[in-house]
């Protein structure tokens, strides 16, 4: 059997982040990839609005993953396209995963330590208990987003979209400018889920209605999607009466939310954090599981990929410590707990022994206010505090506390102090 | 007569204010100024789309305007890239279609497409 230090399971940004680093830290690397090329998501994201952060300038997915594929193919990680893993299993404190490609059918390797950067999965109807019929033509929107951009096939000519986080947004843009009529988009909530900018330039720019605070309440069709209705909700998100409008189209595209995808774990179990649907993590990007690591949209959904990248980098960095043995076992434990206008906050516990290194707490805000002050807390004491201006549900915020500030002996908490 | 405007130069979407005379307000950089005058006078977007490609692993090139174009051209852009039909190999950067629409901007693949 093969024997790795690190075993990456995913090479989207995540991935290809975390294993070009680990490399350049001495640590002999795999990469599985279950597509036949690297850069994940970004692949079909064809857009503008990536590498702001990273790279300082505004490039399109593609080029952003060429970015880091070219980074990745002049390192000495061993990369393995067109293979999917399968499941993992630990003994003796290392890890065997099973994977399998068309070269080499179904093989086992070894590895100290395993980065999950498998990226996520869309909310489907099911997951919405969307109501009315499920004939031919109602998609996720990244499932859309594939067809078009990577396989080049339309999904229809007349379109209706539920849910307005970005990718909802984007679509309605793309299906225009390739002649769909798009007749609008719903959202349950009253405000956006997507960057105003992308509602500026997708919905704006093309007269395409966005009704917030409505909903799908009927679809119709036999064998094919002949139309829509959707209606207004109220503030406890019920249904108003004599408020549906009707629509006639051969699509509907749901933009409803990404899972963090880990269904790939075979015997290997690890705690979950309800609010993430992603893994409990401490300040290295641990898992519950001794050397079972995660980052990415495999850990919570990211807005920006620049965050993904730079969040994969710190996972790397603190997996290669662990396989050199530096980072100490996790005998005490410091719980992270977040108040009420925080929605949540990774890592959810710190290893007390791990406090002398600086801590990056990554979190969302469950409002949104013009102003605010992030308070790092222990004992009821205040021993740090971070102000930001715009603070939004939508935008990551990250609040890094360096060494030696977080004592061992007691819980953590943060607090958001918000003014609008 | 005062303006309200979304900067959408960058994610951050600061709410800009622009007054008869072009005086921008709101904005969290520089950038969003000439971005507010350049909407009130002759406003543009880049353009992201795809062309046909007979690689083993895509049906489709990903490419986007060199430059800004000005908003009216969109689909005039879109019917230029209708006519395109490639075969790999395609580097990140190379020019498909020089002065598309009469833009002066050029259309380029965003990707590198190998084989
Ligand atoms: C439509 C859309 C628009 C976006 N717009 C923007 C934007 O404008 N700006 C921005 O900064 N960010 C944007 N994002 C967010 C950003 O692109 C993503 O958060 C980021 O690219 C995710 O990277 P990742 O590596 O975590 O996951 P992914 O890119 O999803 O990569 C995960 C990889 O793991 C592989 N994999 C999964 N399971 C297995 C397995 N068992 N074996 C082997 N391989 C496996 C998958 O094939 C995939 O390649 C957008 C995202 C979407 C979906
Ligand atoms: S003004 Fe500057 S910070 Fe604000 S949206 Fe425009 S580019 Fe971004």
């Amino acid at each position: 059997m093969k024997h790795f230090d690190i075993a990456v399971i995913g090479g989207g940004a995540g991935g290809l982040a975390a294993a070009e680093k680990a490399d350049r830290l001495g640590m002999d690397v795999v990469l599985l990839e279950r597509e036949p090329f690297l850069g994940g998501i970004l692949n079909q994201c064809i857009h503008h609005g990536f590498g702001l952060h990273h790279y300082k300038e505004e490039l399109t997915g593609p080029e952003y993953a060429m970015r880091a594929i070219d980074d990745i193919e002049r390192s000495g990680v061993t990369i393995k396209t067109d293979t999917t893993a399968l499941d993992y299993k630990k003994l003796g404190g290392r890890f065997t995963i099973r994977y399998t490609n068309a070269e080499e059918g179904e093989r086992t390797i070894e590895a100290n330590a395993v980065i999950l950067t498998s990226g996520s999965y869309e909310r489907t109807a099911g997951g919405i208990r969307l109501p009315g019929e499920r004939p031919k033509g109602v998609h996720t929107a990244g499932k859309a987003q594939r067809y078009l951009n990577i396989e080049g096939y339309m999904v229809g000519r007349k379109v209706f979209i539920l849910g307005s986080g970005d990718i909802g947004l984007i679509m309605a843009r793309r299906l225009t400018l390739e002649g769909a009529e798009v007749k609008g988009v719903a959202e349950i909530k009253p405000h956006p889920g997507g960057l105003t900018r992308n509602v500026v330039q997708c919905l704006h720019d093309f007269d395409i209605p966005l009704y917030l605070s409505h909903t799908v309440t009927d679809v119709r069709g036999d064998e094919n999607l002949e139309g829509i209705t959707i209606a207004e909700v109220d503030d406890a998100m019920q249904v108003k009466e004599a408020t549906e409008k009707h629509f006639e189209v051969d699509t509907l595209l749901l933009s409803v939310g990404l899972i963090p995808d880990i269904a790939t774990l075979g015997d290997v179990h690890y705690a979950i954090d309800p609010r993430t649907n992603g893994a409990i993590v401490d300040q290295t990007y641990q898992t519950t599981q001794d050397g079972l690591f995660a980052a990415g949209n495999a850990l919570h959904i990211h807005d920006l990929v620049d965050f993904v990248t730079e969040e994969s980098l710190r996972a790397a960095l603190q997996a290669a410590a662990y396989v050199k043995g530096e980072v100490p076992p996790r005998e005490k434990q410091v719980d992270v707990v977040t108040g009420e206008t925080i929605s949540y906050a990774l890592p959810q516990r710190l290893n007390g022994d791990y406090l002398d290194k600086s801590v990056t707490f990554s979190l969302r805000s469950r409002h949104a206010y013009e102003k605010g002050t992030f308070l790092i807390k222990q004992r009821g004491e205040t021993i740090e505090r971070f102000k930001r201006r715009f603070i939004n549900p939508a935008e990551m915020e990250h609040l890094v506390v360096e060494g030696g500030r977080i004592a061992r002996g007691s819980g953590v908490e943060i607090i958001l102090e918000g003014s609008s | 007569m005062k303006k309200e405007l979304i900067c959408i130069v960058c994610p951050v979407g600061c709410h800009l204010t622009v007054d008869e005379a072009l005086n921008v307000s709101g904005n969290r950089c520089k950038r969003g100024i000439p971005y507010a005058k350049k909407e009130m006078t002759n406003p543009e977007r880049q353009i992201t789309s795809t062309v046909r490609i007979h690689s083993e692993v895509f049906n489709r090139l990903s490419v986007k305007t060199s430059a800004p174009i000005p908003k009216a051209k969109r689909f005039d852009i879109m019917r230029a890239l209708d006519e395109i039909d490639l075969t790999p190999p395609v580097e990140t950067g190379d020019v498909i279609i020089e002065n598309v629409a009469g833009t002066d901007a050029d259309i380029v693949a965003s990707r590198r497409i190998e084989k």
